[in-house]
């Protein structure tokens, strides 16, 4: 079978991009493949691991689970549009502050993840941060800091 | 891994849809939230020569309240499903199984459909499904099926849709406010297969139980209705003197599989475990 092409135009991070992509790709090696996007990282390639996950239309979806062709017209946010807008610039800050990681590499993933639940701006507890993150793997930290980052943070934000 | 080549069609209409998959077939794959069919892709268990995508299918989305049953579209996302007051108010079973499923980013993107008709044997919505008697209805272009859940579920992944049918809808009797349901299930991990998993509805009155659906998943091949355990609890009390007679029989009800996530005599035994406390908070949910 020969490879099948179709021309998508998205939004990235804020801005709008046209491609063809190979309708076999999914969603995170057209991000870093074809636009340079290597801040969401590849782990498992089946769902497990969470590194990939980025953030279409609004709701943080495993950037492998999903082809980029199915991204046509979606809104994508990856760690590097997040960075960019600030939106979690106090959570990076406490991840550094509270070593919430070691090599990294499941750091954007974990960052994605938590943003999501802390739209809201509740204090959300341990055991409930816990849940939220339970679908993103770090093999370096044991967890521990990561929850603490994000405790603090809801609690910095909430001025407590 | 990355996926095999493909073809990729974007369904513009349900009809549109429905007319590939009877054009193509068993060579066909339902693109639906992909939170199934996109691993065993990558991992290249499946090699479908066509995709067909119904993720801007509207017509397939969506909860409501229709009379006595909760309509479900087949592409409703989990968390939708999760978030639903109709759920919530109507369906307490599903709403207390949602949470376990998977994770909040498989949730944002799997799907109610998706779940049901991929059948796999430790999945919550199937067993959800039996155990609050659904009805699944599916369409081809041959024309519309409603399908009791009792008859949908047939074995390891194998369910009575068709190859060129797609399921639209579930319709779901809305649990009766003197009835409880309870759903339990054990994973190593939050969000992981369940090795064991109940789903349990009951009418109790009197401090006995009138009336119970008892549905086993995540041990079987396939969402199992405990028959012999159910027709030992109906009319007793619980946990006496129903319980000797419930435990027993739900050994003959199940026939567990043998795999990584234990032996078929460590998962009866987790199932036992369950139905004593599913039913002991039945009964508490019930006072």
């Amino acid at each position: 079978m020969s490879e099948e092409t179709q021309t998508i135009t998205l939004t990235v991070n804020g801005e709008t991009v046209t491609r063809a992509v190979r309708v076999r790709e999914h969603l995170v090696d057209f991000l870093r493949g074809e636009l340079g996007l290597t801040g969401s990282h590849i782990g498992c390639e089946h769902g497990i691991c969470g590194a990939c996950s980025v953030r279409v239309d609004g709701a943080v979806v495993r950037g492998c689970l999903i082809l980029a062709v199915q991204a046509d017209g979606a809104e994508v946010t990856t760690i590097e549009g997040l960075t960019d807008s600030g939106e979690v610039a106090d959570l990076q800050e406490t991840f550094v502050e509270r070593n919430a990681m070691q090599c990294g590499y499941c750091t954007p993933g974990m960052l994605m993840t938590a943003a999501e639940l802390m739209k809201d701006g509740e204090v959300h507890s341990r055991e409930d941060i816990r849940e939220h993150l339970s679908g993103n793997f770090c093999r370096c930290t044991g967890y521990h800091a990561i929850v603490d980052a994000v405790e603090t943070t809801m609690k910095r934000r909430a001025g407590q | 891994m990355k996926a095999p080549k493909f073809s990729y069609i974007r369904a513009e209409s349900l009809d549109h849809a429905l007319a590939l998959l009877a054009e193509h077939g068993e060579d066909a794959r339902i693109l639906a939230g992909g939170q199934s069919l996109m691993p065993t892709l990558n991992m290249r268990l499946s090699q479908p020569d066509l995709l067909i995508d119904i993720n801007r299918l509207a017509d397939l989305k969506g909860i409501s309240l229709e009379g006595n049953r909760v309509r479900i579209g087949a592409l409703t996302r989990h968390v939708e499903v999760l978030n639903s007051p109709i759920v919530a108010d109507h369906l307490p079973l599903i709403a207390e199984a949602m949470p376990h499923v998977a994770h909040v980013a498989v949730r944002n993107r799997g799907t109610f459909g998706g779940s049901v008709a991929m059948a796999d044997p430790a999945a919550e919505m199937p067993a959800c499904a039996l155990a609050l008697e659904a009805t699944l209805v599916v369409e081809s272009v041959r024309g519309r099926r409603e399908i009791a859940a009792d008859d949908f579920f047939l074995g390891l992944y194998e369910t009575a849709r068709q190859p060129d049918e797609i399921f639209v809808e579930a319709l779901i009797p809305v649990q009766a406010a003197d009835s409880v349901s309870v759903f339990m299930e054990l994973a190593r991990r939050k969000g992981d297969f369940a090795m064991a998993g109940v789903a349990c509805c009951a009418k109790i009155e009197g401090g006995a139980v009138a009336h119970s659906r008892l549905v086993y998943f995540g041990s079987e091949v396939k969402p199992t209705l405990a028959t012999g355990a159910m027709a030992a609890l109906k009319g007793q009390s619980w946990p006496d003197p129903a319980r000797e007679a419930v435990l027993t029989a739900l050994g003959d009800d199940l026939d567990p599989m043998d795999n990584l996530l234990g032996s078929p005599a460590t998962k009866l035994h987790l199932q036992r475990v369950l139905t004593g406390r599913a039913l002991d908070a039945a009964m508490e949910r019930a006072a």
